[in-house]
């Protein structure tokens, strides 16, 4: 039988939603209605002119073969992103889990990356990777590699996807690190007596019962890593050298502020957007039944 | 008792009452340069406002000059545009082009009656920045144009001739495999805003096209030049050069500015205006030099083009007559021969006005600081033709990015010379066309 709290009034509820519900009106409905309408515009840099042009942004964006190597980029940076967070963050959260010296300054150390703002996160991981300046970038050249991820693309999208990635882990450490709390020890003291290992143990039953939480962040993840990049790619590369690291919400940027086409960046966002609606929408319908939920 | 508090109250009146700067009418100016040049911006604006009671300038850095254009432009979409911006001499096409959003410095200048003779203009810079009846746009201000600097004590080290830079770019290659050889600099050459050295004013001084219709300034239907036999083999050559060793490449805009004053690299292609910061951060011998060209190339070598940026009047729906007065007075006051002088000598900016150059020139200054008139000398060293007149792209920061795009995947060995230069010259053109539909109206 469940117990059901039913609250009286008609009201305070409302109320309590409305500043929540106006945020979302102001920060994400109002700007996307502003993008879909400026998509189907041509328009001058300083927006004296405009005219309609239909569904010719979003032609003119899906036949540019720059913004496809762009999206086939942004794939390979998003799984890369995604697996790489979350797999660090649950090694990391299973190791700090245990019955340790300093388990709670582990916990507390894992956790301050998140509070780094993305473009300081970067900035610092240029400090450290830069050829010329950077600690490592320098040592990496004296050891005779040749390091210059100002110029070389594929080192260039290692270095974001790392300083991508290490922004997320905490975060992903956090809730691993309370999915793994909330698991029941005898359940897996019981694994133990009937002998399954640590492997087994963990793949058969930890695992399985960590899985609301691995779909959780799994969602998350993956819209960090098409929208919430953008300050680290900004400051580290500017999307070079060459596009190399130009990714889908870094290029719609580049196109609006920087080249002032409004209608082609419109699209783009948009079509972004429906892109990341759809890829949400398809995890929950397929990968959520999978999910175990205890 | 009373008498305290009411003597209190009137003392407090006083002091929260409006100080006597605000009455002043306040116009807005930013400007787009960073350290020690906007410092000395800074100081030209606060002499102004010390010279009258009038109006206050408030001058404000936002950054790059790509970066202080679209907080121009984003500023102007949400109405509160400032009075002034300062912007480089790329935007020039899309600022021209924004009729209603930016007020013509002669329009300005009848319109509030402040005396104003065009001609005071050196015509390299006059020509820029006018329609083509004559009739300016803009303010000049910070006119640049692109020299050399080279290490002085490098080319020592390198059993090269310090009096004698490279003239030809046959003699820099030669000259930097030695700086290479000897081991003098960790770099030899490298070169900062790569398409304004490289390709704008490369294509000035060889007098080859930039860009179809006089490099834009006779039409909106200008095509790209820039892959002619001469830029290929120029291309060609610093990506030799860099596979080699000898040429290091520096990054967009003005990141390669930072190589020279540092050391690193004995010779630089940069603007005039690096010689500040040069004097300040340089710890060995230096010199500027004229910009070497490919021997062979008729009429070469030729004038350079400026760069640098100039002052533009932007509208708003809340301006007011007095604040253009503002405006137009603070412009009369930056072209006297006395600010100009003391800009062109405390930076390595041109003297924008004849009278500021022979201002200068009169005070023995350039026999004192030898070198200081090379930028001077180097752009008005032949009557400009069509291709050296200077250039008018419409979304030109654009077209640099997609330059330097291409030159980087060059660069790392993903394409020749040949198909870098194709590739940008089909993507720029794209561009173009653009820009001339959304502004054909």
């Amino acid at each position: 039988m469940q117990r059901r709290v039913i609250f009286d009034g008609k009201i305070l509820p409302y109320l309590l939603l409305l500043p929540q519900v106006v945020i979302t009106l102001v920060f994400f409905f109002w700007p996307a209605g502003q993008a879909v309408y400026q998509s189907f515009m041509l328009q001058d840099a300083f927006g004296l002119r405009q005219t309609f042009v239909g569904l010719e942004n979003y032609r003119i964006v899906l036949a540019d073969p720059l913004y496809l190597a762009s999206a086939g980029r942004t794939v390979i940076f998003s799984a890369a992103v995604t697996v790489l967070a979350m797999a660090s963050a649950l090694a990391l959260a299973v190791m700090a889990d245990r019955q340790i010296r300093g388990a709670a300054a582990y916990k507390t150390l894992l956790i301050w990356p998140y509070a780094v703002a993305p473009a300081v996160a970067a900035v610092l991981w240029l400090f450290v990777f830069h050829p010329a300046i950077g600690i490592v970038g320098r040592g990496l050249r004296d050891l005779g590699l040749a390091w210059d991820y100002k110029l070389n693309g594929v080192q260039a999208m290692g270095l974001v996807i790392l300083a991508a990635s290490w922004k997320q882990v905490s975060y992903n450490f956090l809730f691993f690190l309370a999915g793994l709390q909330a698991i029941q020890k005898p359940v897996i003291e019981a694994a133990a007596i009937d002998g399954a290992g640590p492997a087994r143990r963990f793949w058969s039953i930890v695992f399985p019962l960590l899985s609301p939480t691995t779909f959780f962040l799994l969602v998350v993840n993956l819209v960090y890593a098409f929208f919430g990049t953008f300050g680290v790619i900004h400051a580290l590369t500017a999307g070079g050298p060459g596009k190399s690291t130009e990714t889908l919400i870094y290029k719609l940027w580049v196109d609006g502020v920087i080249n002032l086409d409004l209608g082609g960046s419109s699209a783009q966002s948009v079509i972004l957007l429906v892109v990341v609606m759809a890829l949400t929408g398809i995890q929950f319908r397929f990968i959520e039944r999978r999910v175990h939920y205890g | 008792m009373m008498l305290t508090a009411l003597a209190l109250v009137v003392a407090l009146a006083a002091a929260v009452s409006p100080s006597r700067a605000q009455s002043r009418t306040q116009i807005e100016f930013w400007y787009g340069l960073g350290q020690p040049l906007g410092g000395l911006i800074e100081k030209i604006v606060a002499d102004f406002n010390a010279s009258q009671t009038q109006y206050q300038v408030n001058p404000s850095f936002k950054g790059s000059y790509p970066e202080t254009m679209v907080g121009a432009i984003a500023a102007f979409r949400a109405g509160t545009a400032p009075h002034i911006v300062q912007m480089f001499e790329v935007g020039t096409a899309t600022m021209m082009s924004a009729r209603g959003a930016v007020k013509p410095v002669h329009e300005l200048m009848k319109e509030t009656g402040v005396a104003f003779d065009p001609n005071v203009y050196v015509p390299a810079v006059k020509g820029y920045y006018s329609l083509p009846d004559g009739r300016m746009v803009a303010m000049p201000f910070n006119s640049s144009t692109t020299i050399m600097f080279y290490n002085k004590d490098a080319f020592k080290k390198a059993g090269l001739d310090p009096a004698k830079p490279p003239q030809t770019w046959p003699d820099l290659v030669a000259a930097a495999k030695k700086i290479k050889a000897a081991n003098a600099a960790p770099c030899a050459f490298t070169t900062a805003w790569p398409t304004w050295a490289q390709f704008e004013q490369f294509s000035a001084i060889h007098d080859v096209p930039l860009a179809t219709k006089a490099n834009g300034m006779a039409g909106l239907d200008a095509e790209l030049k820039i892959n002619s036999p001469l830029h290929v083999k120029h291309v060609q050559n610093l990506i030799d050069m860099q596979k080699e060793g000898t040429f290091k490449y520096g990054g967009r805009d003005a990141a390669g500015d930072a190589l020279f004053p540092s050391g690193e690299c004995a010779m630089i292609h940069a603007s005039s205006g690096l010689r500040a910061r040069i004097m300040r951060e340089a710890k060995f011998e230096w010199a500027p030099a004229m910009l070497p060209y490919w021997p062979g190339t008729p009429n070469a070598p030729k004038n350079s083009i400026i760069g640098g940026a100039a002052f533009w009047v932007m509208t708003s729906p809340t301006r007011k007559p007095e604040e253009y007065k503002g405006v137009a007075e603070f412009f009369r006051f930056i072209s006297q021969p006395d600010v100009v002088a003391k800009w062109h000598t405390d930076t390595g900016f041109l003297p924008v006005t004849a009278a500021g150059y022979e201002k200068v020139k009169a005070s023995g200054f350039y026999q004192q600081n030898p070198g200081t008139d090379l930028p001077y000398l180097q752009l008005t060293r032949t009557q400009p033709s069509e291709n050296s007149r200077g250039l008018r792209l419409g979304n030109m920061p654009e077209i640099r990015n997609i330059i330097q795009e291409e030159l980087e995947k060059a660069f790392q060995g993903q394409q020749t010379a040949q198909q870098a230069l194709d590739n940008a010259v089909q993507r720029g053109n794209v561009v173009l066309r653009n820009f001339e539909r959304a502004n054909r109206s």
